[in-house]
């Protein structure tokens, strides 16, 4: 029996690290429910990636030609299909960008209720995950009245799997409706070129949302000056549009590890954690004492950054 | 034209807070128009300034209190709302509970459009607008943050995670779910809030929309602090004496030496 069936992330060629994630979440519930553990990748070099992909505890893997690169309606279609070939008690999928373009079509497609953005889950009397509410400040446990149910996971969470495997690799015979493919995918972008790569910073001084408003941003940059440091931010500076996209660290914009980064008014959302808890050095200025930037930092100070970084700056300058 | 918007109210939690059963504490949350749908709004009334679309409609799952919500988005330029409730509603409306109720809704309006924030900043599920797309079927676009519109097909900018975004047309009538940063939201204007008042806000309630009960298959049944796993070391006294302390691992480190 099919317990599990993940569904592999790829992108332009390459697998994308959530792919391990999956099948290490997957064969942790493919063992509460004492069943199969099965992955399938969709699109691309589908050979090659499955052979990446045939890790210790995979019992099958899917390879299934179709397309190049993601495009959704093949993505809803062919997961759809081989959920209804398999009838696994989960549909396991990312709660990446993609994921989130074709995880909750396949939920309503098959009827079975969704739960997105897991950090934690189990499956034994029944189907049980744990997530964040509220921008991280609380956990929750939820608990689903189903037997089948659609999942998916936060990149980041559970290890990779590394071992590889003796696993069966078959080719799944989707049956597209063209007719139904009704985006198409014309291109990518890079965004964040320009002056300056912050990823190439040895210390960072990095500016959020606590700073409140555009013209107090002049602070930051003069300590960023009198610390010799690169400035950069989190997101909501850059959907402010008061630094340029160059500048955000986090999910969606850069990753980065320089020697020393400086968190000003960042709470550190997991998406900005993402970008920057590779860090050697992580202090965090910030008013609240429960920000979750606090977790991964280093050294921090719970004050007002008004105060503090005006005598910061005095330290250096004076 | 007309261009349906999803306008959730989400509770947001000051930094001190006490969880009371499986849910934030009442005394501890206010109330606020979710963030990624005022970019919505916004993306959809910029559309109605550009002569795109004709009507601007809001649609909010939500109780009596959150019509001031409502009337913040009317005030920034929707022409009308449509809100639902219904006295059986409680605990957690689940994606396919959502899903049911905005079926029926866009089947009444017939929306050539349908916009909404890609997440609550709440519940932070970011399923809604996708799943309501496949129920309707609908066209669609997920973490959308850039938007052309030629009246028959939408090319979007799908804000992929690393600073890549994908490019994508999208055929419609469609759903766009929408990412911060697309646009720059609006202020309402006084004027907007004083318009707002005399705009309609139609209440709906299950059986308005022919529906009969809604069942939804998740419980939230805890919920808790995360456990703090900081091991930082904390400098303590006035900002002076945290800045000395600061500085100096800072210069240990090599910071500001030249």
């Amino acid at each position: 029996m099919t317990g599990v069936l993940a569904i592999a992330e790829h992108r332009r060629g390459e697998l994308r690290d959530v792919s391990y994630e999956l099948i290490g979440a997957g064969r942790e519930l493919a063992d509460d429910l004492d069943e199969e553990l099965h992955v399938a990748v969709i699109s691309g070099q589908v050979e090659e990636f499955a052979r990446s992909l045939s890790k210790e505890g995979v019992d099958v893997v899917h390879t299934v030609p179709d397309g190049a690169e993601f495009n959704h309606d093949v993505y809803t279609q062919v997961t759809e299909q081989l959920a209804d070939e398999l009838d696994p008690s989960v549909v396991l999928m990312p709660n990446s960008v993609n994921g989130l373009d074709y995880g909750p079509a396949v939920a309503a497609r098959l009827g079975r209720p969704l739960v997105t953005d897991v950090v934690d889950a189990s499956f034994e009397d029944g189907f049980v995950a744990t997530r964040e509410m509220y921008g991280s400040k609380v956990e929750t446990t939820v608990e689903v009245d189903a037997e089948r149910v659609a999942v998916m996971i936060r990149g980041g969470e559970w290890p990779g799997a590394t071992g590889n495997g003796d696993t069966e690799v078959r080719e799944f015979e989707a049956d597209i409706d063209e007719s139904a493919v009704r985006t198409t995918v014309t291109g990518f972008e890079e965004v964040g070129g320009g002056d300056v790569d912050i990823s190439d910073a040895e210390v960072l001084v990095s500016v959020g949302r606590g700073i409140g408003e555009e013209e107090n941003i002049e602070l930051i940059e003069e300590l960023a000056e009198a610390l010799d440091a690169t400035l950069s931010s989190s997101r909501p500076i850059v959907d402010n549009e008061w630094l340029p996209k160059n500048r955000q660290v986090g999910q969606s914009g850069k990753t980065v590890t320089p020697e020393v980064y400086i968190a000003i008014g960042i709470s550190g959302a997991v998406q900005h954690v993402a970008g920057m808890k590779g860090s050697e050095t992580i202090v965090a200025i910030n008013t609240d004492p429960n920000a979750p930037i606090f977790d991964i930092a280093d050294y921090g100070i719970v004050d007002d950054l008004f105060d503090v970084v005006p005598a910061l700056i005095d330290e250096f300058e004076g | 034209m007309k261009v349906l918007v999803t306008v959730a109210e989400v509770g947001t939690v000051e930094d001190d807070f006490e969880i009371d059963g499986a849910a934030i504490d009442e005394r501890y949350l206010e109330y606020d128009l979710n963030e990624w749908d005022d970019y919505a709004v916004e993306e959809a009334v910029q559309l109605e300034e550009e002569g795109l679309a004709d009507e601007v409609v809001t649609v909010t799952i939500g109780p009596e209190r959150s019509e001031e919500t409502i009337r913040m988005a009317l005030a920034k330029g929707a022409d009308r709302a449509i809100r639902v409730w219904d006295s059986s509603f409680e605990g957690l409306l689940d994606v396919a509970a959502k899903t049911e109720i905005l079926r029926a809704v866009v089947a009444e309006e017939e929306p050539d459009l349908i916009l909404g924030g890609v997440q609550t900043g709440d519940a932070m599920f970011g399923a809604t607008g996708v799943s309501l797309a496949a129920a309707i079927d609908y066209p669609w676009a997920a973490v959308v943050n850039d938007l052309e519109f030629d009246g028959e097909t939408a090319s979007v900018h799908r804000e992929l995670e690393g600073g890549v975004e994908e490019l994508t047309d999208v055929e419609t009538p469609a759903v766009l779910t929408i990412q911060t940063g697309i646009n720059e939201p609006r202020y309402a204007s006084l004027r907007g809030i004083r318009q707002a008042q005399s705009k309609e806000i139609a209440v709906q309630t299950l059986a308005d929309l022919g529906l009969d009960g809604l069942d939804s298959d998740l419980r939230l049944t805890e919920m808790y602090e995360p456990e703090v796993e900081s091991d930082a070391t904390v400098f303590e006294g006035n900002a002076e004496d945290t800045a000395v302390q600061l500085a100096g691992v800072l210069r240990e480190k090599g910071v500001g030496a030249q």
